[in-house]
């Protein structure tokens, strides 16, 4: 069996600085891989490159078999929004809209009409704990609350990957573990594939596996956890 | 447990008499608690008894004793063994695996590879007290904070004693 997500022995530089210097990470359907590394070590360049944010300057990024590094921008964009769901550590709602027209968002873009968009998007509130808050707007809504209306948002179109980078990091610790259980339950439930990039250990073991980046590598070796 | 192992440690770095490998006991490892010279002495029967050290040639030393300790290969695979496996993750193990990082680093060992490798053993832990906080009561949550937390403060440990390996390399290997 092919990995959901993969990337084989990838480089990539901001100008001079060398980010990755030949990463190579695979990830297996359903399976939730935290990668872990110390700032600056290329975990979150790892990330935009496995989700198509990013090209590669060499190597290779497959996603289910199928190569997407060689994609053109507006292929890879398609991708990100049909396929791919994402969550980040900060500034991610948009402030002009109601937290269930965030939620909303991925399904609109895809061209799902406005009134069955908005009734999948309010049924993640009661379940992330967030019912009667659909008509408030990012500023009117706590740092955990909001961050429950991101996770909805990168998952209501059941994307079969997630990519989560840091996503409990503007969070004190019981609110970001409050967090991670809805992410790691709504991801099981549905088998979605999740990439968690994240510099906590606590965090870290919510995934069933870790991998570490040190100067631009992953140093556990590439492979599909059985 | 561990004055044996790190006496066997020394040794296997060079032979040594045992005034030696105390003042090198008690610069490295000791940190303010001396290991008293009858304690260095029956420990190196013991170990002799066990086969793992032998007594060399007799060999003028900085001290009065002049007996010189060699460690044998039964007592060499015992340190390699000790060194590579991970320390069971449970709380404050900062003692064990600081004497680990040391010797490793002292005999030339990758040390990175055993901070990897005792990452791996407390990131596996961590996952089945979180797994333990998904499932159980409130109570079984608070004691696997607990240990979480205690876990955590060792990780920080090893990572910040990865980043500072080449600097502890030089400072006892001079």
């Amino acid at each position: 069996m092919s990995p959901m997500i993969e990337a084989r022995d990838v480089t990539y530089a901001f100008g001079e600085t060398p980010a990755l210097r030949g990463a190579s990470l695979a990830v297996g359907a359903g399976e939730v891989v935290a990668v872990m590394g110390p700032s600056g070590s290329g975990k979150s360049t790892l990330l935009h490159c496995l989700a198509g944010i990013l090209r590669p300057d060499s190597g290779e990024v497959r996603f289910d078999g199928a190569r997407i590094d060689t994609l053109g921008e507006a292929d890879r964009s398609a991708l990100r929004r049909d396929s791919f769901g994402f969550v980040f550590q900060f500034g991610q709602l948009v402030p002009e809209l109601t937290a269930a027209e965030n939620v909303a968002l991925p399904l609109l873009l895809r061209g799902v009409r406005r009134t069955p968009a908005l009734r999948a998007a309010r049924g993640w509130f009661e379940r992330l704990g967030l019912a009667g808050m659909e008509h408030r707007r990012s500023g009117e809504l706590s740092g955990g609350q909001a961050q429950r209306v991101a996770l909805a948002r990168g998952l209501v179109a059941e994307p079969r990957v997630l990519f989560a980078d840091e996503p409990t990091g503007a969070l004190d610790s019981l609110t970001g573990e409050e967090v991670m259980t809805l992410l790691v339950d709504a991801a099981r439930e549905k088998g979605t594939t999740v990439v968690l990039v994240t510099h906590e250990a606590r965090i870290a073991a919510y995934a069933d596996r870790e991998v570490m980046v040190r100067d631009g590598r992953v140093n556990a070796p590439a492979g599909v956890a059985s | 447990m561990t004055v044996p192992l790190t006496l066997l440690g020394l040794l296997e770095r060079e032979p040594s008499h045992g005034y030696d490998l105390k003042r090198d006991y008690d610069t490295f490892f000791g940190r303010g608690k001396p290991l008293p010279y009858g304690q260095v002495y029956s420990t190196l029967s013991r170990l002799a008894r066990d086969g793992k050290v032998v007594v060399g040639d007799v060999a003028p030393g900085a001290g009065p004793d002049r007996k010189r300790y060699v460690i044998t290969d039964v007592g060499a695979t015992e340190v390699e063994h000790w060194l590579t496996e991970p320390v069971e993750p449970e709380p404050h193990l900062q003692t064990l695996l600081f004497t680990k990082v040391v010797l490793a680093l002292m005999l030339d060992r990758p040390a990175e590879e055993y901070l990897d490798t005792q990452r791996a053993a407390h990131l596996r832990r961590m996952r089945e007290l979180t797994e333990i906080k998904r499932s159980g009561e409130l109570v079984d949550v608070m004691l696997a904070d607990h240990g979480l937390y205690h876990l955590e403060a060792d990780l920080r440990w090893i990572e910040t004693t990865g980043a500072r390996l080449d600097a502890l390399r030089k400072a006892v290997r001079p």
